[in-house]
């Protein structure tokens, strides 16, 4: 039986007690996409600030459990900068990651072998701290707080990419 | 040679009968005996058996003998994480005596057949367990007649009844609903559909900060309302809202008046017509019976003047290529096979209440609910609890923030101590943002808790402190 130190670990609960990248940035210029979890009530605002095809700057808001603030404050830590291409692979990583339950729930795998010609290979992305989460897919119902941020992501860079198109 | 369990239960039901005085139930039919079986035995359930005048909601019951209780929940036997089960989430769901259990599986054993339709033994004694399950609701409710009660799917399912079939014969550009801030989604989004669908206004009575209706503009609310919906007792706030007093006001006002029944049947005597109220709708789940069961009472009037809901089998006196014509009340609301076995097993459950009492088992739940506040704010001063300050003013609902640990964090830690509580929005978002929180924790209560419950749960409080004081 998984236990609480599986979840609830040192890494995530220092994003939860000091959240990276919160607030907010004037949008427009930044874009913005808000993402709910209809099962508890969690609520993340993102915002983008995206530059020619680089994540230049994303801050975060919103209210949440631990599990779907420290996820969203790791995330941000790990795109800022990064290119569009670098971050959809990791979106794809990460989900992967969480994919276990989430295709058994959802019926339908998330991709981890899509990545296109040009982007980098997903089992070359490093996921660093966000290994942390790991643990969360022991416990199938907080697999929802975990990819919260992520799949609001996922919804921001699609606008961003219709807007470009 | 194996001995035969149900024919152990039996003998010992009858001995225990016997010795009760209560011989002379023995020569009612054997499908009652069979039935009969089904209770566990407890003094209280004995008295369930000893006739009408014992089975009403009301008075002269002992007060309620949590240990003798726990017994007839088998899934209290439960150890979760090496620890024994603390069940504080019955305003989720609650959780079923053996009574209800063996009555479902005596009847899929022994009687299984569609209602209705048969003229076969099986299938007439299915039918008349099915309007007996009718009948014991009618008289749990306080209802004036069991055709007056149309089995649903539960209380959401009831008032999405009254939104389609009630709503849509009577409702039409600018007519008003008053509803309240404290409302359940069940009780929000049929009349919210009913708004984008018909161009319906919606007026809601706003929730004061100690989680009380604020009724000082009531009567403006509800001027040239047509409908006014309101929970009988809030599933975040536990507070009691005074339905009679509602009814009234509704009524002066020439509106209806909907009561979302779903926190009160269990917890507390169901008297529909003491309410006065035109609409209740209660859920089976909640109140020791089984999932996909519940029903609407409605008066004999509105249910012969409202077109049909569902449409199928059942619910027809005759069908043409070209039409048809409905069945009489209360089968006109019940389309298609209805859920028989789930009737048996609330019938079972009505009849368990009644034995323990609902007077006695609100007297149970409000003295623990006080003793649960009183521990909460002693043991934890800085913990945030929602609604009504005295217990007098409350169902059996508890909802709170500990420091700045997220509910489902809290639940999370809890679950490792054995200690089942329910964090979220309770399906009351709105409610959620008057109250300023995105989520709440919450223990609710049952009959068959007590304070060594409570005390688990603010035993386990303490450990959410190490892992995520900030």
């Amino acid at each position: 039986m998984p236990g609480l130190e599986d979840l609830y670990r040192e890494i995530i609960l220092d994003h939860y007690r000091n959240p990276r990248n919160r607030g907010e940035l004037p949008a427009p210029p930044a874009h913005t996409e808000t993402g709910f979890n209809p099962l508890c009530g969690d609520e993340i605002t993102l915002y983008l600030q995206v530059d020619g095809d680089r994540i230049e700057d994303i801050k975060l808001s919103g209210q949440g459990c631990s599990i779907s603030q420290s996820s969203a404050s790791m995330m941000s830590t790990a795109v800022k900068g990064r290119s569009l291409d670098e971050v959809r692979a990791v979106i794809r990583r990460f989900k992967s990651m969480m994919s276990i339950h989430e295709s058994r729930l959802d019926g339908a795998a998330d991709g981890t072998d899509e990545a296109d010609d040009t982007g980098p290979r997903d089992e070359d992305v490093k996921l660093g701290d966000l290994e942390a989460l790991q643990g969360v897919v022991k416990f199938p119902v907080r697999i929802k707080c975990a990819t919260l941020a992520w799949n609001t992501l996922t919804q921001a860079l699609d606008e961003v990419g219709a807007t470009a198109e | 040679m194996h001995a035969d369990p149900r024919r152990q239960r039996q003998e010992a039901l009858a001995g225990a009968l016997s010795a009760a005085g209560l011989d002379g139930l023995l020569v009612t039919s054997r499908a009652n005996i069979r039935y009969l079986t089904g209770f566990s035995g407890s003094a209280a359930l004995v008295a369930v058996t000893r006739g009408d005048d014992d089975r009403s909601t009301g008075g002269g019951h002992q007060p309620i003998d949590v240990e003798t209780v726990k017994k007839d929940f088998p899934i209290l036997d439960r150890r979760e994480h090496g620890k024994r089960l603390v069940y504080l989430d019955s305003a989720a769901s609650s959780q079923k005596p053996t009574a209800v259990i063996e009555a479902m599986s005596t009847y899929y054993e022994t009687t299984h057949a569609n209602v209705h339709r048969g003229v076969y033994a099986i299938a007439e004694e299915a039918t008349r367990l099915y309007e007996q399950a009718r009948t014991d609701l009618a008289r749990f409710m306080g209802a004036p007649r069991p055709s007056e009660i149309i089995f649903t799917k539960n209380v959401t399912e009831a008032i999405n009844l009254v939104a389609y079939s009630w709503g849509r014969a009577n409702l039409g550009p600018g007519d008003v609903v008053v509803l309240t801030e404290m409302e359940h989604h069940a009780n929000l989004v049929p009349w919210l559909s009913l708004k984008a669908e018909r161009g319906i206004e919606l007026r809601y009575i706003p929730v004061t900060d100690d989680g009380q209706l604020d009724l000082g503009r009531l009567d403006e609310a509800l001027e040239g309302a047509k409908l006014f919906g309101v929970t009988s007792v809030s599933n975040v706030l536990g507070t009691i809202n005074p339905i009679k007093r509602l009814a009234e006001a509704a009524h002066a006002a020439g509106a209806l008046l909907l009561v979302d029944g779903a926190q009160h049947t269990p917890h507390m005597p169901t008297d529909v017509s003491d309410l006065g109220c035109d609409f209740f709708g209660i859920t089976g789940h909640k109140m020791l019976g089984p999932t996909g069961i519940g029903a609407l009472w409605a008066r004999a009037e509105l249910l012969e003047a409202m077109p049909p809901f569902l449409g199928g089998g059942e619910m027809i006196r005759d069908v043409r290529l070209d039409g048809f014509s409905t069945n009489d009340v209360p089968w006109k609301f019940e389309a298609g096979t209805p859920p028989i076995a789930e009737a048996v097993g609330l019938s079972a459950a009505v009849r368990y209440l009644e034995g323990l009492g609902m007077d006695a088992v609100r007297e149970h739940e409000r003295t623990l609910t006080g003793y649960a506040l009183s521990a909460l704010r002693e043991s934890h001063p800085e913990l945030v609890i929602h609604g009504p300050p005295s217990a007098d003013d409350r169902g059996g609902a508890i909802s709170f923030q500990y420091r700045d640990v997220h509910p489902h964090d809290l639940s999370q830690v809890l679950d490792e101590a054995g200690v089942c509580i329910r964090a979220g929005h309770h399906c009351a978002k709105p409610l959620m943002r008057r109250l300023g929180v995105g989520a709440t924790a919450r223990a609710s209560f049952s009959v068959y808790n007590d304070e060594a419950d409570v005390d688990a749960l603010v035993a386990a409080l303490s450990a959410a402190d190490a892992l995520f004081a900030l």
